[in-house]
C-alpha cells in the first residue's frame, strides 16, 4: 500500500528542483569550491576589486579623466596625481581607473558571444555529420589566421569602436570554442543515454538542449575565462598599433598607445596602465585555473 | 614517407584556398564601400572612382575573384594604395628583420622553457616546480609591449648594454644584430616560453608515471638520462604540436615587438598599412603569415615521426 502523501513526495523528488533552489545549492558549491581553492578565491577577490575600482571610479572624486591641464604636462607621481599626468596634464591615475572598464566590458563580451556562437555551431556541426565537413572546414580554414593579425584587420576596415573591437577579437575565438563543443558532442553522441533519448523519439533540438549541452558547459566556462584574458591583452594590442577602441576613450591600451611617444620622459604612461592590466590578467587567469581544477578534477595535472 | 608527405602537402591546399577567400572577402564583409573606406574622410568622388578603378571594384563579385587569385598565384598581391609599389615588394624587403627576430626567439624561448618544464615536473609540488609555474603564469598576463619598454628602460637607459631601438642586418654585422636582436626576442619569447614550459611540465608529469620511467630510475640510470632520454623523447609529441601552434602567438607578438623596438619588418609594415588603410598590404601580410603558419605547423606533423618510431606514415 502507498501512502498517497509520500507517493507525491517521491514524484517530487524526482522531478528537478526549481531554478532558484538550484542557484542556492550552486552557490553553496561554489562556496565550498572556494575554501578549497584558494588561489581561485584569490584570482576572484583580485578581479572583483579591479572591476569596482574601474566602475565606481566616476564617484570616487577624482579628476576627470579628460580634464587637461597643458600647464602640468607629464609630470612624475605626485600627491595630486598619484601616478603623474599625461602630455595634456590630465590626471593619469583616474585614466587607469577609468580604462578599466574598457578592458573589462570587452574582455566579458568577447568571452561570452565567443562561447555562445561556439556553442550553437558547435552542437549543430557536432550533430549533423554532412554539415560537420563544410563547417570544421570553415573553421581551420579561420583558425590557420593568426587571431591577432585577423582582428586587426578587421578593426582597421571597420572603423574604431568599441563594438567593432568586440566583434573582430569575437570572430577569431569561435572556431576554437566550436572544436571544444564539437569533441564533447562527438563523445556523448554514441552513448547510451543519448542513444536512448533518441530511440525514444526525442527531438533533435531537445536532445541537444537538454541532453548534450549541459555536458559542455563545466570546459566552456573553463575556456570562457582564458578567452576572456587572452580578449583584454588583445583589446590593448589593438589599440597600442591604432585599430581599437576610439583614441578619445581613456583605455588601458589608449593610454599606453599615447606614452609610446613620451616614453623616455614619463614612463608612467605604459607602466601603470601595464601594470593594473597585467594584474586584471593574472587574476581572471588564476580564476580560470582554479575553476578547471575543481570543475574537472582529471584536468588537474594538465597544463 | 614521401606519399604521406605529398597527401598532407595536398590536403593544405584547400585551408588555403578558403584563408585566401576570407581575405578576399574581408574587403567586400565591409559595412559600407571600401573604396570610400580606402580614400579616406577628406576625398574627392574622382579620387574614390580612381581607388575603385584601381582596385577593380566595378567588375563583378566572381570576376574580381578570379582576377586576384590568378595574380596571388602569380606572386602578385597588387599595389599598395599609399606607395604605389608592389605588395610582394614591399613584403621581400621586410621579410629578414621578421624572419630572424621570429627565429631568435623560438631559439631562445624552446632552448629555456623545454629544461625549465622538465625540471619542474621532475620536482614538481616543490619550491622549483613553483617558481617555474609563477614566471609562467606572469608571462602569460603581461602584455608584450609593456614587457619591451621595460626591458629597453632596464637594459638600455640603465644598464646600457643594448642599443635602445633600430636593427642591423645579420648580413651586415654579426654583433650588432645580437646586440639589437637580444631584447625584442626576449619581449616577444616570454609569453611563448610560458606556453611551452606548462605544456612540458603537463606532458612530462604524466610521462614520469610510466612504469618504463620507474624501470629506468629503478636500474640506476642517472636521472639526467632518464628526464631526456626516456620521458622528454616521449614527451616531445604534444610538446611539438604546441611549439608549432604557439608560433600565432608569436606572429601576432611580432607586430607590437617591431613597433616597440622600430624594427622595419612585416609586424611594422602591418601597422603602417593600418594607419593608413592600405589594404592590398594588409591583405597580402595576412595571407603571407597564414601560409606559413599552415606550413610550419604541417612541418611539426612531420616532425612527429623522429620522436615515435611507431609513427609511420
Amino acid at each position: 500500500m502507498t501512502d498517497p502523501r509520500t507517493a507525491g513526495d517521491t514524484e517530487a523528488k524526482l522531478e528537478a528542483p526549481p531554478w532558484h533552489r538550484r542557484l542556492v545549492e550552486g552557490l553553496g558549491d561554489l562556496r565550498e569550491t572556494l575554501r578549497r581553492n584558494p588561489t581561485m578565491l584569490f584570482g576572484l577577490v583580485v578581479l572583483a576589486i579591479m572591476a569596482a575600482s574601474a566602475f565606481a571610479a566616476p564617484w570616487l572624486g577624482l579628476p576627470d579623466p579628460m580634464r587637461q591641464n597643458p600647464i602640468g604636462r607629464l609630470q612624475g607621481p605626485s600627491a595630486e596625481a598619484w601616478f603623474g599626468t599625461d602630455m595634456y596634464g590630465r590626471d593619469l591615475f583616474s585614466r587607469v581607473l577609468h580604462g578599466g572598464q574598457i578592458s573589462i566590458v570587452v574582455g566579458l563580451s568577447v568571452a561570452f558571444l565567443a562561447t555562445v556562437m561556439g556553442l550553437a555551431i558547435g552542437l549543430v556541426s557536432g550533430f549533423n555529420r554532412r554539415l560537420d565537413a563544410v563547417v570544421m572546414r570553415l573553421m581551420d580554414a579561420l583558425m590557420s589566421i593568426p587571431s591577432i593579425l585577423l582582428a586587426i584587420a578587421l578593426v582597421a576596415l571597420w572603423g574604431s569602436s568599441v563594438r567593432n573591437v568586440i566583434l573582430a577579437l569575437t570572430i577569431p575565438e569561435v572556431p576554437r570554442v566550436v572544436r571544444l563543443v564539437r569533441s564533447v558532442v562527438l563523445m556523448l553522441r554514441d552513448q547510451l543515454f543519448v542513444q536512448a533519448a533518441i530511440a525514444s523519439g526525442t527531438s533533435t533540438p531537445r536532445i541537444l538542449v537538454r541532453h548534450i549541452m549541459p555536458n559542455t558547459i563545466p570546459p566552456l566556462i573553463v575556456q570562457a575565462t582564458y578567452i576572456c584574458a587572452q580578449a583584454v591583452i588583445f583589446e590593448a594590442y589593438l589599440s597600442f598599433v591604432g585599430a581599437g577602441t576610439p583614441p578619445e576613450v581613456p583605455s588601458w591600451g589608449n593610454i599606453m598607445a599615447e606614452g609610446r611617444t613620451f616614453f623616455f620622459r614619463n614612463f608612467g604612461m605604459i607602466l601603470y596602465p601595464g601594470v593594473f592590466l597585467a594584474i586584471t590578467v593574472f587574476a581572471i587567469n588564476t580564476f580560470g585555473d582554479g575553476l578547471r581544477d575543481s570543475l574537472d578534477p582529471r584536468m588537474q595535472r594538465r597544463v | 614517407m614521401l606519399a604521406y608527405v605529398a597527401r598532407r602537402l595536398l590536403a593544405t591546399i584547400p585551408i588555403m584556398a578558403m584563408v585566401a577567400v576570407f581575405v578576399f572577402l574581408l574587403l567586400h564583409m565591409s559595412p559600407g564601400d571600401p573604396a570610400v573606406i580606402i580614400a579616406g574622410d577628406f576625398a574627392t568622388p574622382a579620387q574614390i572612382e580612381e581607388i575603385r578603378e584601381q582596385l577593380g571594384l566595378n567588375d563583378p563579385l566572381h570576376v574580381q575573384f578570379g582576377n586576384w587569385l590568378v595574380n596571388l598565384m602569380q606572386g602578385d598581391l597588387g599595389q599598395s594604395i599609399y606607395s604605389g609599389l608592389p605588395v610582394s615588394r614591399l613584403i621581400l624587403q621586410r621579410v629578414e628583420p621578421t624572419l630572424m627576430l621570429t627565429l631568435c626567439t623560438l631559439l631562445i624561448s624552446i632552448s629555456v622553457a623545454i629544461p625549465l618544464g622538465v625540471l619542474a615536473a621532475w620536482r614538481v609540488g616543490t619550491w622549483v616546480d613553483r617558481a617555474v609555474m609563477t614566471v609562467a603564469v606572469i608571462g602569460f598576463s603581461v602584455p608584450t609591449f609593456v614587457l619591451g619598454y621595460a626591458l629597453i628602460l632596464g637594459g638600455s637607459v640603465w644598464l646600457g648594454w643594448f642599443p635602445v631601438q633600430g636593427y642591423t642586418s645579420i648580413f651586415t654585422s654579426f654583433g650588432g644584430f645580437l646586440r639589437h636582436i637580444t631584447l625584442p626576442a626576449l619581449a616577444l619569447g616570454l609569453v611563448y616560453m610560458a606556453l611551452i614550459a606548462r605544456m612540458t611540465r603537463a606532458t612530462m608529469l604524466e610521462v614520469l608515471n610510466e612504469d618504463y620511467v620507474r624501470t629506468a630510475f629503478a636500474k640506476g640510470l642517472s636521472p639526467r638520462k632518464v628526464l631526456v632520454k626516456h620521458a622528454l623523447k616521449n614527451a616531445m609529441v604534444p610538446i611539438s604540436t604546441t611549439i608549432g601552434l604557439g608560433v600565432a602567438l608569436l606572429i601576432g607578438g611580432v607586430v607590437v615587438t617591431e613597433t616597440v623596438f622600430a624594427i622595419p619588418g612585416l609586424g611594422r609594415l602591418t601597422v603602417d598599412a593600418v594607419l593608413r588603410t592600405d589594404y592590398p598590404v594588409i591583405q597580402g601580410v595576412i595571407l603571407v603569415f597564414s601560409f606559413t603558419y599552415v606550413l610550419l605547423n604541417l612541418l611539426v606533423d612531420l616532425s612527429y615521426v623522429l620522436f615515435d618510431p611507431r609513427i609511420r606514415y
